[in-house]
């Protein structure tokens, strides 16, 4: 395997007694999609909180592209090149889809300390941003108001998002949660273009989704990453069926 | 289209200021009224690019004014009053006073700003008490007004007014882009959604704090004209009440458009000195009138046009 | 200064400290439990005073006058709950400042068309009159002794309260996790009553106890309003327990500053450029002292919320 875009060594989060993440050693390659699955309360969340930076580990490191971010806030992670959606939709529903995304596009393109020139008239800023628009099937609502969305396409707006942000790495948590099964489907073709060329570190509830898509699955388990493998080994890992799909299927 | 129609609005606020001395506004009294309104309006603006632009609430802007005034004052005592240095000495202390106490202001957020920027003007207010050489807190009477490059053509009321009138205009301009510009941008989406923006790669706080900078080089522009105006500088200039009144200014004004600020401020100055005209205890009045603004005005008056067309078009 | 001017000083800032912790908790606990900013609690001050001087000169007795002002600050409270703050808990900060902002212009020019401007004064009653000897050459007026009690005393009891009953428990729930009061099924509505009648009466107890050794004048509530507010940001906006730490806090600095920095001054200073800057820097250290802290803790010395 190539040099990991994204390496976890010995990750621990402990919140008052409880451990939420216990250990976790992860490896992402630098293309394809590795998903993260795990029952309710595995501490999903929490990993994806500490990659992208908004919750501190107490012990164990992030390297990214070979580099410690550990110690790094959120939005110089995001410059380095790690983009995330959130598990609940975060946009800026005042602004048009265009200027959400166009926002992204300026963080990575130039100074934005600039007080004169109109930045919704930048060619410079709306090119890239109508491409990152027409990426993540979005095209057609460029200048709908981003609260006016509906919840798909907001899922969708997210993704463009950080697609405009030339990222190394996306981080997608849950992007399917609260879908329909229509807009689910659109967004897992979607996912499955992207994936050809990007790195992507996936968590997510929708099991077909996940097998359908994933390359690599780690399987986390109270904190703890039980399993690393292809889906098929996953699949029929007697381990991780007593574990998490016995319980599912149930 | 909507564009021309979110200018007419404005345009025409500032069209009736600049006939107003024709319109019977003419006399001595009124200019002056038209005056304070227009300073008041040029304070109020730099807080709406707060408020409304960066969603920072200050209960602390009139410090900024006060500390322009108060930079008219100790150069008035030096015998200096040439506007090539007052103008630059004004804005330059109010904003450099922005600047240091916004840094601190700044890394806290939502209520802690909101007394931290309070504690941060009765700081100003208190120091500038203490000034026994400018009259305490008795205030100071100004020796005379600011010259330009030695000319007295400001001391003229009518000048005044257009000389008001044109900064209040240069005033709003500057905020419209500075909104517009990638700056402004950056402000805007962090008020409506700091999280996302950090997630983009943007850290807010040198942003807010720029724009915290620019607000009060623009009180200080409007203390330096205050003080020209009532040619008496005290500190009630710094006054928590006139940090509130400033508030309500920008929200009664609308919080949709920094053009709302204007129109805030003139309301409240007009209202004053009508309710004024009946008892001395006007703001038994007033007062209520703010709780009910607050409760029932959401969009402000410069709201009130799209409300009332909406209101025509159901009924 | 001699060791005994120091020691009067020093109880002068405690007792500063514990008038400022009976507004300050009301202020701190609203916005705790209700996330509300109540700009008007400094006027209930103002009012408990104001009601205290004219009660006592109406029955000629200061205890009367203290039974009498409690109620009616209490009445206050809750019908200027009823009339405007109970509209505002689901407005933001903004439109919370600005409305209560109104109620302290309506009150403040109230009391100045029914009292008129000129100061009131309550007499010291006689059964906390005169000085007592704390120390050889330290004499200390009993009334100052008794509000220093009194106010610790109140503060036991609150303390108590929030500690070891059950509204008290919603209080503290409501202070650390908000959606939590509705999920339990609490009626909010009636807590928010609870709460801020009890702040309001606090407060208007704090300017009845403060109304014989001060002037009771019109805006006296807007000082000690925005102390109050530094006493909370300081000790950390909900926590009952970093109001009383932060309000002795600042009541010592507020004293000591005063009387400390123009000889601290000297120092550096001629006598009279030195008495000046003292003076300047004394009023201004409460805030140096809050900037400070915040610097370093951006959510006080006690944050009840956690997260």
């Amino acid at each position: 395997m190539a040099e990991p875009i994204l390496r976890l060594e010995r990750l621990r989060k402990r919140f008052g007694g409880l451990t939420v993440t216990d250990d976790v050693s992860l490896a992402v390659a630098p293309r394809g999609l590795h998903a993260v699955i795990g029952p309710n309360g595995a501490g999903k969340t929490t990993l994806i909180h500490q990659i992208s930076g908004s919750l501190r580990p107490d012990a164990g490191r992030i390297l990214f592209e070979g580099r410690d971010v550990t110690a790094l806030p959120v939005h110089r992670r995001a410059r380095l090149g790690l983009a995330r959606s959130f598990q609940i939709t975060s946009v800026l529903p005042g602004f048009s889809a265009l200027e959400n995304v166009a926002l992204a596009v300026q963080a990575r393109s130039g100074s934005s300390f600039r007080f004169c020139r109109p930045a919704a008239g930048e060619r410079r800023l709306n090119a890239p941003a109508i491409a990152a628009l027409e990426q993540a099937g979005l095209g057609a609502r460029t200048h709908a108001p981003a609260g006016a969305l509906s919840h798909g396409e907001k899922r969708q707006l997210e993704l463009a998002i950080a697609l405009a942000l030339e990222p190394r790495l996306l981080l997608l948590d849950e992007p399917l949660a609260g879908t329909g099964p229509e807009e689910a489907e659109r967004l897992i073709g979607i996912l499955g273009a992207l994936k050809q060329d990007h790195a992507i570190l996936l968590v997510e509830h929708d099991m077909q989704a996940v097998f359908a898509l994933a390359d690599v699955i780690s399987v986390l388990v109270y904190g703890r990453v039980i399993a690393t493998d292809t889906p098929a080994a996953v699949r029929a890992s007697a381990e991780v069926r007593a574990a998490y799909l016995g319980e599912d299927a149930a | 289209m909507a564009r021309l129609r979110g200018a007419a609005l404005p345009l025409l606020v500032l069209a009736l200021l600049a006939a107003a001395p024709f319109l019977g506004f003419g006399a001595g009294h009124a200019l002056t009224l038209l005056a304070r309104g227009m300073i008041l309006g040029i304070a109020a603006l730099g807080l709406w690019l707060l408020v409304g632009g960066a969603g920072l609430v200050s209960l602390g802007h009139a410090a900024m004014l006060g500390i322009g005034a108060y930079a008219v004052v100790v150069l008035d005592a030096a015998g200096i009053s040439e506007a090539a240095v007052v103008l630059p000495a004004a804005m330059g202390a109010a904003a450099l006073f922005a600047l240091l106490t916004g840094a601190i202001a700044i890394g806290t957020s939502g209520v802690h700003f909101i007394m931290i920027t309070l504690a941060f003007a009765q700081m100003a207010f208190f120091t500038t008490g203490s000034l026994s050489a400018y009259g305490g807190d008795d205030g100071y009477t100004l020796y005379g007004r600011t010259t330009v490059l030695g000319a007295r053509w400001p001391e003229d009321r009518l000048a005044f007014h257009y000389l008001c009138l044109g900064l209040l205009a240069a005033v709003l301009a500057l905020c419209q882009v500075l909104l517009a510009s990638r700056f402004g941008r950056v402000l805007r989406a962090a008020k409506e959604n700091a999280e996302r923006v950090q997630a983009v790669g943007f850290n807010p706080y040198p942003y807010r704090l720029v724009a915290y900078t620019i607000a009060g080089g623009i009180a200080g522009l409007a203390g330096l004209l205050l003080a020209n105006a009532t040619e008496f500088v005290a500190p009630s200039f710094l006054a928590w009440q006139r940090s509130g009144d400033l508030l309500f200014m920008v929200i009664l004004g609308g919080l949709g458009a920094p053009h709302g600020a204007i129109l805030g401020a003139l309301a409240i100055v007009l209202l004053e000195e009508w309710l004024a005209g009946f008892t001395e205890h006007w703001r038994l009045i007033f007062g209520p009138l703010l709780v009910l603004a607050v409760l029932f005005l959401r969009g402000g008056l410069a709201g009130l046009p799209g409300q009332l067309r909406g209101l025509l078009r159901r009924g | 200064m001699t060791i005994q001017l120091l020691l009067v000083q020093a109880l002068n800032g405690l007792q500063l400290g514990v008038l400022l912790f009976l507004v300050a908790a009301g202020l701190t606990l609203v916005f705790g439990v209700m996330d509300f900013i109540n700009l008007a609690h400094g006027v209930q001050y103002m009012l408990g005073a104001y009601l205290g001087a004219s009660l006592a000169a109406l029955t000629g007795s200061f205890w009367w006058a203290l039974l009498l002002a409690l109620p009616a600050a209490l009445a206050i409270g809750l019908l200027l709950e009823w009339l405007v703050f109970r509209h505002l808990y689901d407005r933001d900060h903004l439109s919370q400042v600005l409305a209560t902002f109104g109620v302290i212009l309506f009150l403040n020019q109230a009391v100045k068309a029914v009292w008129g401007t000129a100061p009131l004064q309550m007499p010291v009653p006689d059964l906390l009159s005169g000085g007592i000897s704390l120390m050889p050459g330290l004499q200390y007026p009993v009334y100052r002794l008794a509000i220093l009690v009194a106010g610790l005393a109140i503060a036991l009891l609150l303390w108590l309260l929030v500690e070891r009953t059950r509204a008290g428990a919603l209080v503290r729930a409501g202070a650390s996790n908000r959606p939590m009061l509705a999920a339990l099924g609490i009626d909010t509505g009636r807590l928010f009553m609870l709460v801020f009648g009890f702040g309001a009466m606090l407060a208007g107890f704090a300017g009845v106890m403060a109304a014989p050794i001060l002037s009771v004048e019109p805006g006296m509530g807007d000082t000690v309003l925005i102390l109050a507010f530094v006493v909370i940001v300081i000790g950390g906006i909900g926590s009952v327990r970093g109001a009383f730490l932060a309000a002795l806090l600042v009541g010592l600095i507020e004293t000591l500053g005063r009387s400390l920095m123009p000889d601290l001054m000297r120092i550096f200073l001629a006598p009279a450029p030195a008495r000046q800057a003292g003076a300047a820097l004394a009023s201004m250290l409460v805030y140096v002292a809050m900037a400070a802290i915040l610097a370093f803790r951006p959510r006080g010395l006690f944050p009840a919320r956690g997260g």
